[in-house]
């Protein structure tokens, strides 16, 4: 399949320079090299500028009420498992008003492949702090700063049980369309925090890595039996180490050839290992610091690539089958069947 | 002697399985060829203190000919303890220490039989039913003219199951038994179809059939005793019913089972998104346990969640409904609205409580009409319906399912707590006898043409989802163009389906039945009103000798509407909160003038109450 043929008439409208445009390029090429046919494929949306990607999708859409998207997802792949179905979503949509279905698709495992893109700013509203903005960021909402301490999506999506989460990055194309295909191919709720960068209202957000210059010193592409090496010239890589006091584990930066650098498993099953890589870099979007300028580049580097990606038994799985089984179990299936197993007599 | 009707009230505490009497002897009588209707009326307490006014747990039932409310007043009570007694006597004033026996507010009438368990009359049971004296009966002020049956129950339990090996509190979980067995006695009523009931509901703990079946045989033996001093009473002449099979059947099981028989009509299997909520969770667990019918049921995390989840089900071409009580309608609001505006089949059944907020959740109120017809944002018309009793909760239900797929909307249902809990004798139908449904599918001829905007010669769009090759569309709760199906924020263009969605509600009034008229048409009166009050009213208008209008479809009105009205010089709309019914009349015709009767106790209607009003 040609990518083009999953992109509707369409006008695209986001704004120029927007990173969903980015995203919304690599959903189609995902799409395209996954190759299920756009009428096959349902793409689950609540409100927000992320939320407009099924108009320009040439497959079935729907784009409906804010924070929900995850619930009507949920309805269509539990009543129609055949179906492939995606679910888009920003932090806004996703983390506050649709905190809830969030993390019950999560927790269900329901086999959706969820596009959260992560802006850390409410764009369709026009500049409101969200749930992932740094504590003390400045928004129309918070002129003074904001108090609330910011969720890290990471976190979340493993304390709900998560058995998919990738991270990609809007200027970072292969690594996304990887992520996309890797989420379609994981059976579950695949969850894609994509860093997208808000040119109007929040524009450099996610320069620390997004910059060209710094990508390679600032972040790390994960890859399943890979061994965890990144910076400009790959002379360094990542290992373990753990307190000896507080038995805390934490990541270290090691050379490269260093023999304790950690070969990534994305299938372990314990979480504790995808967390640490998970939150690597994320403390600096807790809280607005004063002088960015001032960090080194000895700070861990921001995970991206798809960091968890375990087996488990789907929802929409096991509910087709429980009802596939008692109905193997039992004679009655029409309505006439039913009604005589009633009490009853004649009158 | 022999009656017509007679009004049965069992009354214990909450632990003495009131509610399993109730509904075996209910049962038992529509067994025997009678009509019944029952009111189960449990207490709003998680669980009281046993033998305390709180934990006292009620069942109604009426059973007879030309049954149409569990009754006003019982003839007959059944008291299990000194609390159930007080509450029988004094009735919503039992909390006044001054209270005494008064017609208007006993349970009970002036001529009725009272049986007491009178073990259950001791100084500690009459302190924790606050008496302030040893003798409950004066205390109570109950009239001579009451008949009360001593009965020594829990005794005699007792002594019935001595040498059943049993512990002391499994026999004493067994007066209701004996109560039941002396009840049936009382009607004179065959205990063997009595013992097979029991059987059937013992059925999965086979060890307690034995010992529950001799206690109930020795409580009907022990009403031989009592024979010199209590008539036994014979219910006359044979209901005037349809031939057929019939069964009881309680109003959320028959709604249930409504949505079955719709999904298999419709050729659409049946998906249940929704949340527990009191009194409407008997329908997911009716549903829950339909596998075998291949029902799907998504217990979701939130009423918001039940509602979409259905909603995303009627996108990939499921039949999708969705059930709750009032504090979930609200939840649920803004989700209705996308049904609308994405114009999708979808059934939401509101098993109407007393409200606001949390309110009364276990009582029956008619207070979430206004609600439906109007709680959402912005120009947002549904269909909205109101089944009538415990067993059209069955016929409402499929149709509020016929009318949502042909007509491509959310279609409301209102029963209630009142409805929902009642059983009622139910003829049961052959699916090849209900009606046809015609799902509104997109004809293959649009392929490649398909938009979601495109509509057929009545305003209904064309269902098309998921799977089906070339009739990719994308959905919206945003305004959508009327030609194109895409988005739109053309002035014109929003009013041109503001008027669309409005006149597709409006034209399923070519798809209902017109108003039937019921009672003394030539009557100068006539009663008005909608949904679960039909019964009450149906009394009412007969001892009045009026004409009733029983509504059972709000939005649209039936065709008619107009018509009956204008024949009557005084009409009385009767609803079970405070005039929502009669507003909406108004509106439609302001040059009609309606009279008001209302009640919100949380309570059916009493009859009489009515009819003295109506009266004066």
């Amino acid at each position: 399949m040609e990518a083009s043929e999953y992109k509707s008439d369409q006008y695209v409208r986001f704004c120029p320079g927007c990173g969903d445009h980015a995203i919304c390029m690599a959903l189609q090429k995902a799409m395209a090299q996954i190759g299920i046919p756009p009428h096959q494929i349902a793409v689950i949306s609540g409100i927000g500028c992320s939320s407009r990607m099924p108009h320009y999708l040439n497959t079935y859409g729907f784009n409906t009420i804010h924070g929900r998207g995850g619930a009507v997802a949920t309805g269509v792949k539990t009543s129609h498992p055949e179906l492939t179905v995606w679910q888009m979503s920003g932090d806004g949509d996703c983390l506050a008003i649709g905190g809830n279905h969030f993390i019950h698709e999560i927790r269900r495992n329901v086999n959706l492949n969820v596009c959260m893109f992560n802006n850390r700013i409410y764009g369709l509203t026009k500049g409101q702090y969200s749930p992932t903005s740094p504590k003390g960021f400045v928004s129309k909402s918070s002129p003074f700063g904001t108090v609330e301490r910011p969720f890290i999506p990471a976190e979340l999506v493993l304390g709900a049980r998560g058995t998919f989460f990738a991270r990609t990055l809007d200027v970072d194309m292969p690594t996304t369309v990887e992520c996309l295909v890797a989420a379609h191919q994981h059976k579950g709720a695949s969850i894609v925090e994509c860093l997208v960068n808000c040119v109007i209202f929040n524009n450099g957000t996610h320069a620390w890595i997004a910059d060209r210059e710094q990508r390679a010193e600032h972040a790390i592409i994960l890859k399943h039996g890979e061994k965890m090496i990144f910076g400009t010239n790959k002379d360094k890589g990542l290992a373990v180490e753990i307190d000896p006091q507080t038995f805390v584990p934490k990541i270290i930066v090691v050379p490269a050839d260093d023999p304790r650098v950690l070969t990534h498993d994305a299938h372990q099953q314990d979480p504790t290992l995808h967390r640490l890589l998970a939150l690597m870099g994320q403390d600096r979007y807790l809280e607005v610091k004063a002088n960015d300028e001032g960090t080194t580049g000895e700070c861990l580097p921001v995970a991206l690539g798809v960091i968890r990606d375990v087996e488990a038994e789907t929802y929409d799985e096991a509910v087709n089958r429980q009802i596939q089984e008692v109905r193997a179990s039992s004679k009655t299936r029409t309505f006439d069947q039913l009604t005589a197993t009633l009490e009853q007599w004649q009158m | 002697m022999s009656k017509q009707q007679v009004v049965v009230r069992f009354c214990g505490d909450s632990g003495d399985g009131m509610q399993l009497t109730g509904t075996l002897f209910s049962s038992l009588n529509a067994i025997l060829g009678h009509e019944i209707s029952t009111l189960p009326d449990f207490p709003a307490e998680i669980r009281a203190p046993q033998g305390t006014l709180g934990g006292v747990s009620g069942f109604q039932v009426e059973l007879g000919n030309q049954v149409y409310t569990p009754g006003d007043k019982a003839d007959v009570i059944v008291a299990m303890n000194a609390a159930a007694l007080k509450v029988c006597t004094l009735g919503g004033h039992f909390n006044h220490p001054q209270a005494h026996f008064d017609d208007e507010f006993a349970l009970y009438h002036r001529h009725a039989i009272v049986i007491v368990d009178t073990d259950s009359l001791t100084d500690k049971d009459l302190e924790k039913a606050q008496y302030h004296t040893d003798n409950p009966f004066t205390e109570l002020g109950i009239p001579e003219s009451v008949q009360i049956v001593p009965v020594a129950l829990t005794t005699l339990t007792k002594e019935s199951l001595a040498e059943s090996g049993m512990d002391n509190k499994s026999i004493l979980k067994s007066r209701n038994m004996f109560a039941f067995g002396l009840i049936c006695w009382l009607f004179d009523e065959p205990m063997e179809k009595a013992i097979h009931l029991l059987e059937d509901k013992f059925r999965k703990k086979p060890a307690l059939i034995a010992p529950n079946t001799k206690v109930m045989v020795d409580g009907y033996n022990y009403g031989q005793n009592l024979a010199i001093s209590v008539n036994q009473i014979h219910l006359d002449g044979h209901p005037n019913e349809e031939h057929g099979s019939y069964t009881s059947i309680a109003g959320n099981k028959a709604t249930a089972w409504g949505l079955i028989a719709a999904a298999e009509k419709a050729g659409k299997r049946l998906f249940l998104g929704s949340y527990p909520i009191t009194p409407a969770t008997d329908i997911m667990h009716e549903l829950a346990a339909r596998k075998d019918m291949n029902v799907m049921v998504v217990q979701a995390e939130d009423e918001i969640a039940g509602v979409c989840t259905a909603i995303g089900a009627s996108f990939a071409g499921d039949l999708a409904c969705t059930s709750t009580s009032g504090p979930g309608l609200s939840l649920k609001s803004e989700a209705i609205g996308l049904a609308v505006m994405a114009e999708l089949p979808l059934v939401v059944i509101d098993v109407q409580r007393g409200g606001p907020s949390t309110g009364l959740p276990t009582k029956t109120e008619q207070t979430d009409l206004l609600q439906a017809l109007y709680g959402r944002n912005g120009e947002c018309p549904a269909v909205v319906i109101a089944a009538s009793s415990s067993a059209n909760c069955f016929d409402y239900a499929f149709e509020a399912c016929r009318l949502a797929m042909e007509n491509m909307t959310p279609v409301i249902l209102l029963t209630d707590t009142y409805l929902a809990n009642g059983t009622a004798l139910w003829r049961i139908p052959k699916l090849a006898e209900l009606p046809a449904i015609h799902p509104q599918s997109v004809p293959e001829s649009l392929k490649g043409q398909y938009n979601p905007a495109l509509r057929d010669a009545q305003g209904v769009r064309y269902w098309a989802f998921p799977g089906m090759e070339g009739f990719q569309h994308r959905n919206i709760g945003l305004e959508r163009d009327a030609e194109r199906g895409t988005i739109s924020t053309n002035p014109e263009n929003h009013e041109q389906m503001i008027l669309a969605r409005k006149h597709k509600i409006e034209q399923v009034a070519n798809r209902i039945p017109e108003l039937r008229v019921q009672g003394n048409t030539a009557s100068n009166t006539l009663l008005v009103g909608w949904g679960s009050t039909e019964g009450h009213l149906h009394a009412a208008a007969n001892e009045l000798d009026c004409a009733l209008a029983q509504f059972n479809y709000i939005m649209p009105l039936p065709k008619n509407t107009r018509e009956i009205l204008s024949r009557y010089q005084r009409i009385v709309v009767c609803e079970l909160n405070t005039g929502q019914f009669a507003t909406y009349l108004r509106a439609q015709f302001p040059d009609i003038t309606f009279e008001q009767y209302n009640e919100t106790q949380g309570q059916p209607f009493a009859v009489e109450r009515i009819v003295n009003h109506v009266k004066h």
